[in-house]
């Protein structure tokens, strides 16, 4: 049952799902490149389409610290932030999930200055990766619009009360217009229906959060926290299984595209996964063994399911878009170094940087990748990383 | 709205919201002032708490001393999460999944969260207008992390950053002036209290809760173990204060300046500064500058009380 499509910017679709999810709160501060989604929110609700608070903070810090304030007396809550902005809320984004409030965020990825940059890559993320928040990672305007409802019901399940950190790779996804098939109301308030917090801040029953804690408690408090992530990992298969029920389209943790014969495959996250799947299919037509390996799911980390895709390849060869400088090569590599650590037929990973602040990364470019990836497994040479595309 | 201005003790709330066992100093007068000003306020109140003192003293895990909804999310956006609790309850009582109720949702910071670090929260929460009461404890420095100087410590105070010395008075700038820049985002109320007066204290957060929009209270709140005086002396230092004009009691409404108490005799400031150890090592040079100044500041406000 093909539904109609809409020719209409990334954006601005995931503003409307979030108007579609009737939202109570929005708290936002003008950053590029996700100004458009708080744009089109502040219309939503200036024309009546939305019936929400819509809070103009004066920084970022502020935009996380309203999205707590309003999540505490049982609000549901949007943000949206990246790069900058993000670094800036950093420290109340920790606090947000050490309280167990579930804001929504859309992150619309790019790189951290300096030097200055507004352009696309997962720098930014990966500074709040420890930040005990759900992260999802999204490949088109479509899963962009899907997942602003999938986060909505991850993070209010009474068995998770997390926040989720959506994904959108800056620029390159959220300002594309793409052909979205958008769901109705009903369906919606189906999948999810008005949020009722067990426990808000509420005169008729006072509770006191974000107590202080001293060494003897912090410990199980951190614990606890970490517990409570690694179990939402059911919800977030339940909620994927819930929305295909509805509409047809299932999403997985981990992604695969002609995996099942590969014998190594290319690892990415992100929207440039489309990219890697046309390179994939030239590089077969030639003959290569090859297949794509998608992480949707970055928080919780989903140990299994990578290894399911990747046990018994030669290699795995990551596309990592942020480098932890210093360190033993990008964040996606370093996770899946240590998913396949001590794992009976576990693959080489060969780990590549690319697609910094944008840089484009071609179809020909994903083919040297993997074609180069396959090269250096071939010869055991898979420490530390390559950072593709360097000039001079 | 109760008149506490009759001075009947019988009439102030039994009920107590931030409740005894907590554990502050001996002698905290920041404590009895927040104990005030729960008392004004009552029940229906939410209360997010800068981090500091009283959110120390008040919240250890698994304990508390709150007996009204409270959050604690970190040292700078007590405002910004105030604002946030009262859009939340404001769009889900329109929106019909909340049954209406009047609620006070109140912000709480030290003078380091107000004047320094939270500034700008403070500013864009005042400036958007949200129907909240911020307090402000102005204890004059960082008493939690041990006395270091804020933009709030007086001229002339030795703290552990602003230490007195061969070339150095301690304190080196005048103290930040935050009702004024309060007043300057045009709310419709601020003033200062002081706990040694808390019949004026409750009737000014009364005021406040009762007011329409973004309302500022400015407490000053006398710290024995900061100020180095006794503990038994927080609420006559308190006094000092007020009757030395060093700290004024005002109001401003809806654009109207009116100070509450004249002091009549007007007591030298030699008598506030001199026991406090944090002043011990002021010439008398050094006392007549301060005397001075703050004859010129009161005179303005008197100036502009009778303007209007």
């Amino acid at each position: 049952m093909a539904k109609e499509r809409k020719g209409i910017e990334v954006s601005l679709a995931v503003a409307e799902a979030v108007g579609q999810a009737d939202c109570d709160v929005i708290a936002a501060y003008p950053i590029t490149p996700q100004t458009h989604i708080v744009e089109h929110l502040s219309e939503l609700v200036a024309d009546g389409h939305l019936d929400a608070e819509f809070v103009p903070v004066e920084s970022e810090h502020s935009a996380m610290s309203v999205c707590c304030g309003a999540a505490a007396v049982g609000a549901r809550t949007f943000t949206s932030t990246a790069s900058q902005g993000l670094a800036l809320m950093a420290e109340i984004f920790f606090i947000a999930s050490s309280t167990r409030l579930p804001v929504v965020m859309a992150l619309a990825n790019r790189s951290l200055s300096g030097p200055l940059s507004i352009w696309n890559d997962h720098t930014d993320v990966m500074m709040v990766r420890d930040g005990g928040w759900i992260h999802v990672f999204v490949e088109n305007g479509q899963e962009a619009y899907d997942h602003v409802f999938w986060a909505f019901r991850v993070a209010e399940d009474p068995a998770v009360r997390l926040p989720v950190a959506l994904n959108i790779d800056g620029f390159i996804m959220t300002h594309m217009i793409e052909p979205i098939e958008f769901e109705d109301d009903e369906l919606i308030k189906r999948y999810i229906p008005e949020y009722r917090m067990e426990k808000p801040l509420h005169p008729d029953n006072p509770v006191s959060m974000g107590c202080f804690g001293m060494p003897e408690i912090y410990t199980e408090v951190q614990m606890a926290r970490e517990r409570a992530l690694v179990e939402s990992y059911t919800t977030c298969i339940k909620a994927w299984e819930e929305w295909e029920a509805l509409t047809g389209r299932r999403y997985h943790a981990v992604e695969t595209y002609r995996v099942d014969d590969a014998e190594y495959c290319i690892v990415t996250m992100g929207s440039l996964g489309e990219t890697a799947m046309a390179a994939v299919d030239e590089l077969r037509e030639q003959g290569e063994k090859v297949g794509v390996i998608k992480i949707r799911l970055w928080r919780p980390f989903p140990f299994d399911d990578i290894y399911r895709a990747a046990a018994g390849k030669d290699a795995l060869i990551v596309l990592d878009r942020a480098i932890s400088f210093g360190g033993p090569g990008g964040p996606v590599a370093l996770e899946l170094r240590s998913a396949m650590c001590g794992r009976p037929q576990a693959p080489a990973i060969v780990d590549y940087v690319a697609g910094l602040a944008s840089r484009d990364v071609t179809v020909e470019d994903f083919k040297a990748i993997i074609l180069g990836g396959k090269a250096k497994a071939a010869e055991g040479d898979v420490a530390g990383f390559t950072l593709y595309g360097l000039r001079g | 709205m109760d008149k506490f201005s009759v001075f009947s003790a019988r009439l102030v709330e039994k009920g107590e919201y931030f409740t005894s066992g907590h554990r502050s100093c001996q002698g905290c007068a920041e404590a009895l002032a927040v104990r005030l000003v729960m008392k004004a306020l009552g029940r229906n109140t939410i209360v997010a708490m800068a981090t500091g003192c009283m959110e120390i003293v008040s919240s250890p895990l698994p304990t508390t001393a709150w007996e009204v909804p409270w959050i604690h999310v970190a040292f700078e956006n007590a405002s910004a999460v105030a604002s946030g609790c009262e859009s939340g309850m404001k769009a889900m009582m329109r929106k019909g999944k909340m049954p209406p109720k009047k609620i006070n949702f109140v912000a709480m910071g030290g003078d380091g969260a107000t004047a320094d670090i939270g500034m700008g929260q403070l500013s864009g929460a005042l400036e958007r207008g949200h129907d909240m009461i911020y307090v402000c404890y102005d204890n004059e420095a960082y008493m939690n992390t041990g006395i270091q100087r804020s933009s709030s410590t007086p001229w002339g105070a030795s703290t552990t950053t602003s230490p007195a010395g061969k070339m150095s008075k301690g304190q080196h700038t005048q103290k930040k002036d935050l009702p004024k820049i309060a007043i300057a985002h045009n709310i419709p109320y601020v003033a200062t209290a002081c706990p040694s007066f808390p019949f004026d204290l409750m009737e000014k957060v009364q005021k406040a809760a009762a007011i329409q929009g973004p309302a500022y209270l400015h407490i000053l709140s006398v710290c024995p173990t900061g100020w180095r005086i006794p503990p038994e002396e927080a609420i006559r230092y308190g006094r000092l204060a007020v009757n030395t004009c060093v700290f004024p009691l005002y109001e401003y409404e809806y654009g109207k300046y009116r100070l509450n108490y004249r002091p009549s005799p007007i007591l030298p400031v030699r008598e506030y500064i001199e026991g406090q150890g944090r002043f011990r090592h002021l010439t008398p040079e050094d006392i007549e500058a301060i005397q001075e100044r703050t004859m010129a500041e009161y005179e303005k406000l008197v100036k502009l009380s009778e303007e209007d």
